[in-house]
């Protein structure tokens, strides 16, 4: 099972759980990531959440595809939202099942890094200076690229 | 025949536009040759120009300045992606 959603509404992380083994017996392990809104010290009162209807979930899509083809994976869910979201509130979902938890945690780590350089996305935070445009970061690129050495990690 | 054009983020802000049509000009069949031809608008539209830190994709796929172009296709520039 594969599902990718863009959506406004909240997730519950529970639920998705639950979804990545029904009817499964032979999944022994599941990885979740849940990205939050970062604010307080960061300043940001809002963040608001920008995508391309239509590229994005091909992206996504193409992302869970890549992972499946690297890692022995029962399920996957991603789910991002868009729109205006407040701090503390939750922004992104990585769930994977598989039967062994090394390839859980791997294929969660390497979903989350990819979408983070290669979905089109873009944030914009409000913070009392105004608003601004989140501008992408080299970390990220450089988390991404190490997986292209993935072969000698496994 | 024309393509569909596309803005996205801070790129659809300082440009004010979101999308148009534009009739393929002779010889621009190249996300690069559309780059250059783009960024000749006025100073706003050179952060267009080749080189620069806009992003391309040819029909919602990422496409780099040598990836062709044709009449129907949907193009879409905007900045680094954020999310996450």
């Amino acid at each position: 099972m594969r599902m990718v959603k863009v959506q406004e509404e909240d997730f519950d992380v529970g639920v998705l759980a639950r979804e990545l083994s029904a009817g499964r017996t032979d999944i022994g392990a599941i990885a979740t990531f849940v990205g939050l809104v970062r604010g307080a010290s960061d300043g940001v009162e809002e963040m608001t959440l920008e995508h391309y209807p239509g590229m994005t979930e091909k992206s996504l899509l193409d992302i869970v595809d890549e992972a499946q083809t690297r890692w022995q994976l029962m399920s996957t869910i991603v789910i991002h939202r868009v729109g205006a979201l407040q701090p503390g509130e939750q922004i992104v979902y990585v769930g994977v099942a598989s039967g062994h938890r090394g390839e859980a945690f791997a294929a969660c780590e390497f979903i989350m890094d990819y979408l983070k350089t290669r979905a089109p996305f873009w944030k914009k935070e409000k913070t009392p200076d105004g608003a601004r445009w989140v501008d992408a970061r080299d970390a990220d690129d450089s988390a991404a690229e190490r997986w292209n050495d993935v072969e000698a990690r496994r | 025949m024309s393509i569909k054009l596309l803005y996205f983020a801070s790129l659809r802000e300082s440009l004010g536009l979101a999308d148009e049509s534009l009739d393929l000009p002779e010889g621009v069949d190249t996300v690069g040759a559309l780059r250059a031809h783009l960024s000749g608008r006025s100073e706003t539209w050179g952060r267009l120009a080749p080189g620069h830190n806009v992003r391309a994709a040819v029909n919602q796929a990422m496409a780099g300045d040598d990836a062709s172009i044709k009449a129907g296709d949907e193009v879409a520039f905007f900045p680094p992606v954020t999310g996450g």
